[in-house]
């Protein structure tokens, strides 16, 4: 027996079925709850390699892994046709959970063909009682799909529509696939040969040593998965296709092959449904181990503690669920209003602060809305030592980020010719360097680990709305937008977002804090309450700046202007910038 | 004669602690009686209807209900929205009674925190309101202009991480006069607000006009001034994402030197005072 290198550490064993041998591998602890990962097309179990690791190690299950009939290691149904239906990997299926886990029932996690035969598996009268959970992705069930198609072309409204022919211009492998004996050619030669190469150009898959030799014959058995059922199926979809275990779904959304608006009307079949997605291409379980093992841990250990399932309340709480999200100057204002949207999207949320006192409050009050986890730092951004140390401390106890926002900043006003050396030095300090650290920082590690993430800094109107009264501040955030425009170009060949947000005048405490130049104390003082008042008048929440935030961390945008007033000018900035230029001029009374 | 005038001060204030307590007894009552499905309506009907049949005739405003995210006025724009709804109560919704009778010429205005079973942010607002109660109470004794404590509450709001929310009332106001009132054989209201009280308000209005205060405690100019004699009903209201709490009580301000005497609230066995001193 050979352990398959991919697979470290994997005990093997064969099951007979069907007139099928199946090689199924186990990583892991059999006395905890199994989890059985199902591969898809054209796959085989290493797929998994990733994913299985992480969750046999550092989430402690027990992780079953096999080929489908046809595929890897296991031998093929003969003769082809005909063997490849979902009943008969239905039965390969239990007959594989009968030997792994004979008494309890199992956890399926299904990627692409796997998840379409673990629909199968879990919408059948026959496997109720062997599946604790089932967590898909990329695949839906073919029945689900049946009425799916029906639905729409039985009231074709012009949305609907698009939706089918949307649908059926990524399904085009689909009818290739049905054509007799030209696929097996294809992967039998030349296509089975660059596979790889293109997986990695298009998908963005790590060239690890996947997919492995056995390729050729897996896709070209595996075209029988289409043959033997899509036809069959799509035209008489079962009408009781109703799920009778907790489902969690996750949709990446860059999928070439599956529109995210298939599973639109999957609540009336999924009594208990959790939905996941994740700005990523088809193949996850490859280029998203980290986050897939995570959500399977969430998963698993709620339904196992009888728990209700994940359900964060709050917007985009699909996307941002158990992910790790970073806040500076998260004690006061914007910072502190993205913090607690973040947690009420249920992500894990590190609140750095200056003030410690005010960190730990937005921790506290995290955890109360929503976040599983909650996190108070203290660090000056502007502090060099203070942020390394804190991004090596984040790194080794809380994880890699997901999402880093540098939001920390201060503000400074008045003429250049007033603007001392040092006002200048204390501006940069904390609005650019303090951007600048976390970006490098956080974000080396984020582009290292390879699995995606997303930045954002607060930049400002300011960026492109010059005035004559904030010279220093305005340069600072200049900085911090062209910054986040040349490293968001930089990242995005590794899938990390960068946004630039210019919020406008936003009702916070960066007016009562500001520095005013060329007054004396009692001047400054006025002038400080005075405009704390105008912004008060304004009174633009932050909340809505940290809701602009998770949009734009959510559609990947790069530049955001968040206030009408920030949006207007950043119109004319482009169009009419002379206006601004006139605007610029003018003195504001304080 | 200062015992005359203090035996004649405290009958006058007994009269108005035994209206507050009738008040609290009854958001009590009815807060007991919620379950799954209560309206709005069905609430502050509650609330009338225990109050009438204790012998409350007139109001200084009818009773308010406010349930789930309303507690926090969640998408606010005009005060219609006040009013109760059919908005039902779902298990752990907060809610908030607001109810102000006038009983025996007495008024009160009170306001009732509450969750239907368990709100642990509702809980949380509600023990972090006491740190108002008593920043309140302290700068008022210090004299300071009614604007800047309304200023200092709010900047303790924000440090607190929530949001104000009494600035949603009319006039933004977190406090307003409240005094006696004649007992009228016919008592109406307009907009939910008894007429005999809005007569006394619009009379301490014109007066505090001429003299330089005004009846309602606000966040703009014309409560720039030191703290005027008289029963202020106080009413913080935290909001934090979609969840509200406040109290509402009377705060009795006297033009006595004594700092003690100047200012104090007029009772202090009020259910969100006991439950602060039982967590302690």
């Amino acid at each position: 027996m050979t352990t398959p290198s991919m697979l470290k550490g994997a005990r093997e064993r064969w099951v007979r079925t069907g007139g099928v041998e199946l090689c199924v591998a186990e990583l892991g602890d059999p006395e905890q709850p199994t989890v059985v990962l199902v591969h898809g097309y054209p796959d085989s179990k290493e797929v998994w390699s990733e994913v299985a690791a992480r969750l046999a190690d550092r989430c402690g299950f027990h992780v079953v892994l096999y080929d489908v009939r046809g595929h890897g290691r296991s031998t093929a149904p003969q003769p082809l046709r005909g063997g490849f239906t979902l009943a008969k990997l239905t039965d390969d299926f239990l007959a594989v959970v009968d030997t792994v886990s004979p008494n309890h029932p199992v956890h399926v996690v299904g990627h692409d063909w796997g998840s379409v035969q673990s629909w199968e598996f879990v919408t059948v009268g026959r496997t109720e009682g062997r599946i604790a959970s089932f967590t898909s992705m990329s695949g839906p069930s073919l029945d689900h799909f049946g009425h799916w198609i029906n639905a729409r072309m039985k009231r074709p409204t012009p949305r609907r529509v698009g939706q089918l022919l949307g649908q059926g211009a990524k399904s085009w492998y689909v009818y290739l696939l049905h054509t007799p004996a030209l696929p097996e050619l294809a992967w039998r030669g030349p296509l089975g040969k660059r596979w790889p190469k293109i997986l990695q150009r298009v998908e963005k898959v790590p060239g690890d040593g996947y997919p492995t030799a056995s390729l050729p014959s897996d896709a070209a058995h595996g075209a029988w998965l289409y043959r033997d059922n899509v036809r069959a199926r799509l035209r008489r979809p079962r009408p009781d296709a109703y799920a009778h275990a907790p489902v969690q779904l996750i949709t990446p959304q860059g999928d070439a092959f599956l529109s995210e608006r298939l599973y639109d009307d999957l609540d009336q079949w999924v009594p208990r449904l959790t939905r996941r997605t994740l700005p990523a291409k088809h193949w996850i379980p490859r280029t998203r181990p980290d986050q897939l093992a995570a959500w399977i841990e969430e998963f698993v250990t709620a339904v196992e503690g009888g728990r209700p399932e994940p359900a964060a309340t709050g917007r985009h709480a699909e996307r941002f669920g158990g992910q790790l999200v970073l806040v500076t100057g998260a004690g006061s204002g914007i910072g502190r209003a993205t913090a607690f949207a973040f947690a009420e999207a249920g992500a894990r949320v590190v609140a750095v602060d200056r003030d410690a006192e005010a960190a730990t409050r937005t921790a506290e009050l995290s955890r109360l809305i929503g976040a599983p986890e909650a996190w108070a730092e203290t660090a000056d951004v502007s502090d060099e030592q203070a942020m390394e140390k804190l991004a090596e401390k984040v790194h080794r106890a809380y994880g890699v980020l997901d999402v880093l926002v540098n939001n920390a900043g201060i503000g400074l006003s008045g003429s250049f010719f007033t603007t001392t050396t040092d006002d200048w030095r204390k501006v940069l300090d904390v609005n650019l360097w303090g951007v600048i650290h976390g970006c490098r920082l956080f974000g080396a590690r984020m582009a290292e680990r390879g699995q995606g993430g997303h930045i954002v800094n607060i930049a400002s109107a300011a960026a492109y709305q010059p005035s004559r009264a904030l010279p220093a501040y305005s340069t600072s955030k200049a900085a911090v937008l062209m910054l986040s425009e040349c490293l968001r170009a930089e990242l995005a060949s590794q899938d990390i977002g960068v946004t630039a947000i210019c919020p406008g005048l936003v009702n916070t405490n960066i007016t009562s804090t500001a520095r005013f130049t060329g007054v004396d104390e009692t001047e400054e003082r006025r002038r400080q309450k005075h405009s704390a008042r105008l912004y008060s008048l304004r009174n633009y929440p932050p909340e809505k700046v940290a809701g602009a935030i998770l949009d734009a961390v959510t559609h990947n945008r790069a530049v955001v202007p968040v206030t009408p007033e920030a949006r207007g000018a950043h119109l004319l900035s482009r169009f009419m910038p002379g206006v601004l230029r006139g605007i610029a001029r003018v003195n504001p009374k304080l | 004669m200062t015992t005359a005038v203090s035996s004649e001060l405290s009958t006058e204030l007994q009269g108005f602690r035994r209206v507050q307590r009738l008040a609290y007894e009854c958001a009590e009552a009815v807060a007991a009686r919620l379950e799954p499905g209560v309206t709005e309506r069905e609430a502050a009907r509650m609330q009338r209807e225990w109050l009438r049949e204790r012998g409350v005739r007139d109001w200084f405003h009818l009773p308010f209900a406010w349930f789930g995210d309303r507690t926090a006025f969640v998408d606010f724009r005009i005060p219609l929205q006040f009013f109760p709804t059919d908005r039902a109560l779902e298990p752990g919704m907060p809610f908030i009674l607001d109810m102000a009778p006038v009983y025996e010429g007495y008024t009160a205005d009170i306001g009732y925190s509450g969750s239907l079973g368990v709100n642990p942010v509702q809980d949380r607002l509600m023990a972090d309101l006491e740190a108002h109660r008593e920043l309140i109470l302290r700068e008022v004794r210090e004299r300071r202009p009614l604007r800047e404590i309304y200023e200092d509450v709010d900047r303790l709001m924000v440090r607190q991480g929530y949001a104000n929310r009494h600035r949603a009332y009319p006039f933004g106001v977190i406090a307003h006069k409240v005094d006696r009132v004649k007992q009228r054989r016919w008592s109406p209201h307009l907009f939910g607000f008894g007429t005999q009280s809005l007569k006394g308000l619009a009379a301490d209005a014109l007066h505090g006009h001429r003299e330089g205060w005004s009846p309602l405690w606000s966040p703009y100019r014309f409560s720039d001034h030191p703290p005027q004699p008289g029963l202020w009903a106080v009413e913080p209201h935290l909001g934090f994402r979609g969840t509200g709490a406040k109290f509402e009580e009377i705060l009795v301000l006297t033009d006595s030197r004594d700092p003690e005497q100047s200012a104090f609230w007029l009772d202090d066995d009020l259910p969100h005072v006991r439950r602060w001193a039982e967590e302690k």
